[in-house]
């Protein structure tokens, strides 16, 4: 049974392990993966944690699908407070390592504490071990994974592990599993890094008995070929997320030289089809790779043409790197994307924080704020795509004053720096945002201000918004599985209507996250995907457990709100700059100044901005201040957290 | 019409849906230690090549199993087990020149594709056709169409390079 998967309670202080059975009553509540995560870290941390000392607890996960037969179920789910926000941290990735802890008996693991030298977890059929990682320290990623296999002797393990820069507490290290699967986002490399902890590595022959195989099998087949028969994930099952960055840049909403300008002049050079021109060693017709049972296999497998890097093999570079390596800094090479992407792979850093912090740094030494004795001589400009790569591996390794500093994140950076770079630094909640520029999305605004990482594209992006879709697909969409009524414009650049679509897609991709299923999968970028019908019926033939899709609504929210309760202890307050649900002043000040005629002069109007985050909240069930009001929580069962049932 | 497995590695995304259609057909269960298909990886260079039973016109395992176990299906064409005769000696996965043949310590059993007697699911699900179900005639066509294509490119090339 796919329910019987257990959660393990690793102190690596100690070398205390436990294992428990997750109650199906904790599952009915929060399924798994991600909503189960939001649960335990609640839980499992008290408030003001340092989130780079022992007391912080990483909480990695499968979902409650991983590994049954549903399709595209590969997604791992990492937890802890964040040292990038010190707010909730939190990462998804695809690959093969979430279903490989499940065939090795789990869905959870809770670690806490820190071990005294480098360790790695070996997790094999039910057993965890703590093992010395002496000889893996210092090693790149992929060097890690497989030097681990060598060390088992077995060419099947899944390990998920740091690189260098979460060696080095960078404060926006990733951890990676196979070649580019990155849990990307707030740190969580940085949080193993404090904890000596290298790599968990799995290993799994265990039965996952399917309740009902013949359905399972009969729907999946459903399931396929509804997915793969949407256009959009054809087109990223040959060219990879890369293939919106052409028609967002030519509309005019990518962000370049750090929020200067809304459209990327080179655009064209760092296209797929180009990359595809220049890596002609793996290129080809069938040139692309999937995670664990997935259709879409939306990455494309690379190697790097030329430079001291060439020859080496890869697989991207996604949408983030184009933004990273290309738009942000204003370089137009190719070559720099996929060199620059590789770097961050085998380092182990977040790419789209890297590039977008490297970008600020940019303006700020043209602004004259961050001068040349600051870099060590390195001439920080736009354009200069070796100061770019250099700068990568500076703050990687922190080398220099300035790889240092900015290996700290933005906010700590910007003190450190002073002046009025703060300003400068496009963030919201301590986290860079994605280079897409949303001044002419309201909506998609709307989702990275308020979002609960972070400024982040993944937890609630309304990005249907761009297709124009008939109002009566949008309420056809959105009024399900609850009723709605209330106002929807299939404008994108409209306010109206806008937070309840951020408000459905956010319970939406959590949804999808407690299952452990990929984003590409669900009404992301494709109105007639997989959605809250479909999902009660996938649980019920894999693991007998039965839900309506309203269940599956109000597990999405309740977990949402942990998840916000979460960030309350940890001092959010609805207008801070720093840790609130807004954003930087340049979206409210700065018009668009390139792109479509939709685009050219748009920007976020203050007074609409505050009126649908005050809308927003009441869907939610919060007050004015963003806090969920004692109705909620008891409607949601949550009046009793922190309640430690597991 | 006989029909037989071709495999195409190049178009393998190496995604193991195969793996996982295989056993829950099979057993009821996802777990790829039970999968008669296997996808061997070479994750550093990109290479995934999917290893199943060629149900080998002159097939060793045939040959060398000692109880007679393994004989050929009379209607259907395929390599099959007879477990009542298996003394799992494993001599059939020795000889095996794909490494098709399983030895399943689970269940303390000798593996191995039987096309799930007419219907493979591994080529049923896999979408990019790295695994596909085809008669036996057909089985290079595909090969011989590229090739000629790759052929008649090189010499309309070749033609503008050096015109006679
Ligand atoms: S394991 Fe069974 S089928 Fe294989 S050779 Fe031995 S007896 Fe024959």
């Amino acid at each position: 049974m796919a329910l019987n998967r257990k959660i393990a309670y690793i102190d690596l202080s100690t070398g205390k392990i436990e294992t428990k059975p997750i109650p199906v009553e904790v599952r009915r509540k929060f399924l798994g993966g991600r909503g189960l995560d939001a649960y335990l870290l609640y839980n499992h941390t008290k408030k003001g944690v340092d989130s780079l000392g022992p007391k912080n607890t990483l909480i990695v996960s499968g979902g409650i699908l991983t590994a049954t037969c549903a399709s595209a179920t590969a997604r791992t789910h990492v937890m802890a407070k964040s040292p990038l926000t010190n707010l909730l941290g939190s990462c998804n990735m695809g690959g093969f390592f979430a279903p490989e802890l499940a065939w090795a008996g789990f869905h959870h693991l809770v670690i806490k504490g820190k071990a005294k030298k480098p360790v790695y977890l070996w997790i094999h059929n039910g057993e965890i071990e703590i093992r010395d990682a002496a000889s893996l320290w210092g090693l790149t990623t992929t060097e890690t994974q497989w030097a681990i296999r060598k060390e088992l002797d077995d060419e099947d393990i899944k390990s998920m592990v740091i690189g260098p820069a979460g060696e080095n507490l960078v404060r926006f290290a990733n951890v990676m599993t196979g070649i580019k699967n990155s849990g990307g986002r707030t740190g969580m490399g940085a949080v193993m890094g404090s904890k000596n902890l290298k790599a968990i590595a799995a290993r799994g022959t265990m039965d996952i008995k399917i309740a009902h195989p013949i359905d399972a099998l009969e729907f999946n087949k459903r399931f396929i070929d509804q997915i793969t028969s949407a256009k959009v994930n054809q087109t990223q099952g040959t060219l990879g997320t890369p293939f919106i960055w052409g028609a967002t840049n030519s509309w005019g909403g990518v962000r370049t030289r750090n929020f200067q300008y809304n459209q990327c002049e080179y655009a064209d050079d760092i296209e797929p089809e180009r990359i595809d021109e220049i890596c002609t060693e793996t290129m080809g017709p069938h040139h692309m790779t999937g995670c664990f049972g997935c259709q879409v296999h939306c990455r494309a497998k690379y190697k790097i043409p030329t430079g001291p890097y060439a020859g080496k093999y890869d697989e991207g570079p996604e949408y983030t790197s184009q933004g990273a390596f290309g738009g942000e800094p204003d370089c137009k090479s190719a070559e720099t994307v996929l060199t620059g992407n590789h770097l961050v792979n085998q380092w182990g850093v977040d790419n789209l924080e890297i590039g977008s912090i490297i970008a600020w740094a940019m303006e700020l030494y043209e602004l004259g704020i961050l001068t040349s004795k600051d870099t060590d001589g390195l001439e920080l400009r736009f354009g200069n795509d070796e100061a770019l790569l250099e700068m990568v591996r500076r703050i990687c390794f922190r080398e220099g004053w300035l790889g240092d500093t900015l290996a700290d994140g933005g906010i700590p950076a910007s003190e450190k720096i002073g002046k009025n770079s703060f300003d400068y630094l496009i963030q919201v909640k301590g986290m860079n945002n994605l280079h897409s520029d949303e001044r002419a999305t309201p909506g998609l605004a709307l989702n990275i201000a308020t979002a609960s990482r972070g400024s982040d594209h993944l937890r609630s992006r309304p990005a249907i918004d761009l297709y124009h879709l008939p109002e009566a697909v949008l309420r056809k969409i959105y009024s399900n599985p609850v009723p709605y009524d209330g106002p929807l414009s299939s404008e994108h650049t409209e306010y109206i209507g806008k937070p309840w679509q951020v408000f459905w897609q956010e319970n939406c991709y959590m949804a999808v996250d407690c299952l452990g299923i990929c984003k590409y999968h669900t009404t992301f970028l494709g109105a007639t995907l997989p959605n809250f019908e479909d999902w009660p019926k996938v649980l019920y033939y894999n693991t007998g457990l039965e839900f309506t899709p309203k269940d599956i609504w109000d597990i999405a929210e309740r977990c949402n709100n942990i998840e916000r309760l979460f960030n309350l202890r940890e001092g959010l307050t609805r207008d801070d700059l720093k840790k609130g649900d807004t954003l930087n002043h340049r979206y409210f000040d700065e018009p668009c100044l390139r792109g479509a005629p939709d685009v050219i002069g748009a920007k976020i109007d203050r007074k609409k901005f505050k009126k649908m985050v005050d809308e927003f909240y009441v869907h939610h069930g919060w007050d004015k201040n963003g806090v969920p009001t004692p109705e909620t929580l008891k409607r949601l069962g949550l009046d009793q957290e922190p309640s430690h049932l597991l | 019409m006989e029909k037989v497995l071709k495999i195409d590695y190049q178009k393998c995304t190496g995604c193991r849906l195969c793996e996982l259609v295989c056993s829950v057909s099979h057993h009821g269960v996802s777990n790829p230690a039970r999968s008669r298909i296997k996808v061997v990886k070479w994750e550093a260079e990109g290479l995934y090549v999917p290893m199943t039973c060629q149900q080998c016109e002159d097939a060793p395992c045939i040959s060398v199993c000692p109880v007679k176990a393994t004989s050929r299906d009379e209607n259907d064409g395929f390599v099959v087990i007879d477990y009542e005769k298996c003394i799992g000696c494993r001599s059939c996965v020795t000889v095996c020149p794909f490494g098709a043949r399983n030895y399943s310590t689970i269940d303390k059993v000798v593996l191995k594709c039987d096309l799930c007697g007419g219907d493979p699911q591994c080529a049923r699900f896999c979408e990019v056709k790295a695994v596909d179900f085809i008669s036996a005639d057909r089985l290079s066509q595909s090969k011989k169409k590229d090739a000629a294509k790759r052929l008649s490119t090189a010499q309309k090339a070749a033609a503008t390079l050096y015109p006679e």
